[in-house]
This record gives C-alpha cells, sequence and structure tokens, in this order.
C-alpha cells in the first residue's frame, strides 16, 4: 500500500473505520521531514495490508495539526480503534517506529 | 530529496573542517563543508596565535582567512552555510538537514568544535512538547501565539524576523541585545535561563522573570553531535576516537576541539587530515566490498 497523502476528509474516514494507522504529520519546507520521508514510505511497503500509512501535511491541514497538538514536525502519530495510541516526535531511525507499530499490532 | 551525493560530509568550517576539506580534495573525493561563516569561528576572536610552527605572531582571523581560502580553492570541495540539525544514516550513506535542505553522503567527519551549552532546564523535558531547535520547520505551528527565541546563534535574530513574518508573537532573550534585531521585536536580557511547563511548555523563566508562551525555539551554534547521532560514544563531553579519528559509529569520523585537549589549532589542522585520510580509506574500502 503506498502513502496516502490524505486531506481532512481522507484521515477522518480512515480514522473511523477503527483500523491501524500511521500518520506522518510533515511540512515540505522541514528539512528533517524530507529525511522521514523514505522511511515512511519503507513502512508503508513492510506493512502493506496491515496498516494505513498516512502523510498529513501541516501546512495544509492546520486544523488537524491544531487538534492533535502537533507542536513540531515531523511529528508521527498510530492511531487504533480511532484513538491516537502512540506518537513520536522528532527524527528518529526506522527501528523506532516499527518497535512503535509492533508494539501495538 | 537531493540529487547529489558527496562522499564525504564535513560538519564544521573551523580548522578541522577546512583541514579535513583540503585531504579530501587530495585524495580525489568530493567534500561538503557545512559550518557558520569562518568569521564567525572561535578562531577568528583570537587577537593573536603565536603557537602554530612556521605562522607565528599572526591574527587568529588571518589565520582562519588563509585557511578558508585554501580549502575553497581545493577541487572537489563545496560549502553550505548553516547549521546541520539533524542527521541520519540510512542505505550505507547519511542524511544530514540543515533548515530546509538535506545533504547526502556516505561517510562524516564531525569537526563541529566545543559545544559550550549545557542544557536548560526543562529543555529535554519539553523537547517536542513546545521546544524546537529550528524555527525554519516548526515556525508556522506557532502562527499567531507567544514564542521565545532564545537566541545564542550568530542568526537568531534573523530566525527571530522570519517568526515575527509569519505570524508569530515573538520575544527574544539572550544575554546581550545581538546587532540587527528587529526593533519591533521585544528583547529581554537575562542569562539564566529555564523551560517551565509540565505537559507542554507554559513559558521562560528569564533571571526570576516569568515570560509566558506556547513555543520555546532554542537556537545555538551548534547542536551537539551526540544528539545529531544517537549512539555517539562520547567521554567528558568529548567524542570518542580512535587513532584513525574514527568514532563508534562506522563511517563516521571526528576531528578538532570536538575529541578534546588540546583546544589548539594545530592539532585540529593534523586530526582533521587524519580524519579525512582515513574517512577516504574507509570509503574506498566500501568500494571494494560492493564491487567483489
Amino acid at each position: 500500500m503506498a502513502v496516502l497523502h490524505a486531506n481532512e476528509e481522507a484521515f477522518t474516514k480512515i480514522l473511523e473505520s477503527g483500523e491501524p494507522m500511521l500518520v506522518d504529520f510533515f511540512a515540505t519546507w522541514c528539512g528533517p521531514c524530507k529525511m522521514l520521508a523514505p522511511v515512511i514510505e519503507e513502512l508503508a511497503a513492510d506493512y502493506e495490508g496491515k496498516l494505513h500509512v498516512l502523510k498529513v501535511d501541516t501546512d495544509e491541514n492546520q486544523s488537524l495539526a491544531v487538534n492533535y497538538g502537533i507542536m513540531n514536525i515531523p511529528t508521527v502519530l498510530f492511531f487504533q480503534g480511532g484513538n491516537e495510541v502512540d506518537r513520536i516526535v522528532g527524527l528518529l531511525p526506522k527501528e523506532s517506529f516499527v518497535q512503535m507499530i509492533d508494539s501495538h499490532l | 530529496m537531493c540529487s547529489i551525493t558527496y562522499d564525504v560530509l564535513i560538519l564544521g568550517s573551523g580548522p578541522a573542517g577546512l583541514s579535513a576539506a583540503l585531504q579530501c580534495s587530495a585524495r580525489g573525493k568530493t567534500a561538503l563543508v557545512i559550518g557558520n561563516p569562518p568569521q564567525t569561528s572561535l578562531l577568528a576572536k583570537a587577537k593573536l596565535v603565536d603557537n602554530y610552527l612556521g605562522l607565528p605572531n599572526i591574527s587568529g582571523s588571518a589565520m582562519i582567512d588563509a585557511f578558508y581560502t585554501h580549502a575553497s580553492k581545493a577541487g572537489g570541495v563545496s560549502f553550505v552555510e548553516g547549521r546541520a540539525l539533524n542527521a541520519m544514516s540510512m542505505g550505507g550513506g547519511f542524511y544530514v538537514s540543515v533548515g530546509s535542505d538535506v545533504y547526502q553522503g556516505r561517510a562524516v567527519i564531525l569537526a563541529s568544535g566545543v559545544a559550550r551549552a549545557r542544557p536548560y532546564p526543562g529543555e529535554q523535558e519539553l523537547l517536542g512538547k513546545g521546544v524546537s531547535y529550528c524555527a525554519t520547520c516548526d515556525g508556522m505551528l506557532y502562527r499567531g501565539r507567544d514564542v521565545a527565541v532564545i537566541g545564542l546563534a550568530q542568526d537568531a535574530h534573523e530566525e527571530a524576523a522570519m517568526l515575527a513574518k509569519i505570524g508569530c508573537k515573538v520575544t527574544f532573550i539572550a544575554p546581550r541585545r545581538p546587532d540587527g534585531l528587529d526593533d519591533a521585536i521585544p528583547f529581554i536580557k537575562a542569562a539564566k535561563l529555564s523551560i517551565i511547563g509540565t505537559e507542554k511548555v507554559e513559558g521562560v523563566l528569564a533571571d526570576d522573570q516569568a515570560i509566558p508562551c506556547d513555543g520555546v525555539f532554542l537556537l545555538r551554534d551548534t547542536v551537539a553531535p551526540s544528539a545529531l547521532f544517537p549512539g555517539l560514544a562520547t567521554e567528558s563531553g568529548y567524542i570518542q576516537v580512535d587513532r584513525t579519528m574514527a568514532t563508534n559509529l562506522p563511517g563516521v569520523f571526528a576531528a578538532g576541539d570536538c575529541t578534546g585537549l588540546p583546544l589548539q589549532v594545530s592539532k585540529a589542522v593534523g586530526e582533521g587530515q587524519t580524519a579525512a585520510h582515513f574517512a577516504t580509506q574507509w570509503l574506498d574500502a566500501q568500494n571494494k566490498q560492493i564491487h567483489n
């Protein structure tokens, strides 16, 4: 499953399905976000069929960023059953994300 | 993401970094030096350097100028001004972010000098909860809100102006008012700082004066190498290296003041050359492995 560039509507639709999803809050002007991008793409490939992987541009979706208290980017949120259950703030190696995902799936 | 991959990314534009760049060039490798303008280096502030062999009675400023001119004429050496904020090892290479740009290299030489600042009380606890090191990255998330800029870096006043321009209500806090700070930005002179808040940033305590804000941008000249490279072995604040200036992380070398005493130019220059020598040797060995 490829990474889905989501707006608020697409985000809400998947959230309401209750299925597990990983959401990368990013911005185009942010260097660390660019570095994280290939990691997010790899995760989408590794967890294909098990996990929705979304990217939310905080500039275009400010209300989502505010609602979820995004204070630094990149911030990656993990949702399950329609609720946020975990988050990672900042640029970390892929293993940290794998650990977070595996602890919930 | 970025199209050019350099052989070596050199973090720091002081004597060690410039010497490393020259040696990379001599060994036919491309190098990108990431650092502050050489004239803002610690060496440039030294009135007189009298212990560099063969060059007695020279000012620090003239010395760094000569080093920079020499290195910048070397083939295959490029420069970019700015602070390395994040680094990441991936797929046999390294990515380093500088503001909104990302650079890619196959080996890294850390030559970032001594990070003199200790973390402020509350800084580490509230990192990601309102404390940020990157105004370019996170500024937009604080539009219309009160933010404090703790401006220790040379260009902090420019970043404060950028934050004000995008709509943040900025207060600039520093031990002294920087030249060039916009008059419209309130300035508070303070040396003793702590960041307050429990779940998220609530303000800055500046010499016992509480300044309420939602975000704190901590802008230092250099990010500590151990923060850039998680797992980097250090001892008493200095990076641990072996005789080849290799750190404990494969492909990451270090040189100059960041590896320890004595904090002297000739030692930095020698170490920079050694680090580049063995970094290029390491790269050649990697190439052989790929081709065999």
